[in-house]
């Protein structure tokens, strides 16, 4: 187990690299985003964009979670909150954190689980 | 009260969408897979967590001696509770020991679902526990595997040491119907927790 695996794949760690352009991981306004976190587009893409954001911009011009966005676009959590953050931080796009999102120590509002078990019951 | 959810103007109906997470847990081969397959509206997607930045101070906790990066998969489904909630459901990993990692993974979630199977009970002990320390309101289900035997309810309560007011039922994760009335069994045990704080206060 002790030898270093060296992706030398482009779709690997150096991939990630370029995109983030060396950044590990997310600060400041992205550092709460969850993987149940809906982002939603503010603006359209520009030309000159890097793919990867024009990407995200399309792709939430309906709310789409964090994972979602991850699984379609083949990025892992913490590059894609790099991504994110440029463009939560340019105010590109808009983030919804899951409710109840930190309410630790009170529980979810008696409304929002009734919402909760309609719509389950409905399936 | 949440401040964050100024609407903008233009944007038509209130409060715009919303999501809640429930996770799914449960020891290895336990069905937590399946189960967010079978309730999910849409294909279950696989997302993903490299783990670089954590490791310098985790290295030596999960025994991996270079630092090299390693990948935790998260199975998750959702379903359209109505135009504007989605529920997201999470299967956790399969490696227990990765949890800690997922930052916040259980954090923001309304609870959890602990799957268990009946035959090989010991598997969701850990999960149980996990749920225990972080303070994760949770049910148990018990998968019913075809050859599973017959289990009774209470007797698999108290091999787990579960306390009389976290419900335990069966299920069969495969059925869509049977995943959905798990999920109502969490949905009510947390009105229960909630009415029962609200009287307290």
């Amino acid at each position: 187990m002790s030898a270093p695996r060296r992706p030398t794949d482009p779709s690997g760690l150096e991939r990630y690299y370029v995109l983030t352009g060396g950044r590990s991981g997310p600060g400041g306004s992205a550092s709460s985003l969850d993987v149940a976190t809906l982002i939603v587009s503010l603006a359209a893409p520009v030309p000159g964009m890097q793919h990867e954001h024009e990407e995200i911009l399309r792709r939430c011009r309906d709310p789409l979670s964090v994972a979602e966005l991850g699984a379609h676009l083949g990025l892992p959590f913490n590059i894609l909150a790099v991504l994110l953050t440029d463009l939560l931080e340019a105010g590109r796009v808009e983030a919804r954190d899951p409710i109840p999102a930190h309410g630790v120590g009170r529980g979810p509002d008696l409304a929002l689980l009734e919402e909760v078990l309609s719509g389950l019951e409905r399936l | 009260m949440d401040l964050k959810g100024f609407d903008r103007p233009g944007r038509p109906g209130g409060s715009g969408p919303r999501s809640v997470k429930v996770m799914i847990a449960g020891g290895f081969g336990t069905g937590k897979t399946t189960m967010v397959r079978s309730v999910s509206d849409i294909k279950p997607l696989t997302t993903e967590e490299t783990l670089t930045q954590a490791s310098a101070d985790v290295d030596h906790l999960i025994g991996v001696a270079d630092k090299t990066e390693t990948t935790v998969s998260l199975d998750f489904g959702k379903i359209s509770l109505n135009e504007s909630l989605m529920l997201y459901l999470f299967g956790t990993p399969g490696q227990e020991r990765f949890w800690f990692l997922w930052n916040g993974l259980f954090k923001g979630a309304l609870g959890a679902v602990v799957l268990v199977d009946t035959r090989r009970l010991a598997s969701s002990f850990r999960a149980i526990e996990e749920m225990e320390r972080q303070d994760v309101p949770f049910v148990v289900a018990l998968n019913v595997f075809p050859d599973s035997k017959d289990y009774p309810v209470e007797e698999i309560r108290d091999a787990l040491d579960i306390p009389e007011h976290i419900p335990v039922v069966a299920c069969d994760a495969r059925d869509r119907a049977s995943s959905r009335d798990v999920l109502v069994t969490l949905i009510r045990h947390l009105k229960d927790r909630s009415a029962v704080a609200l009287e307290s206060r």
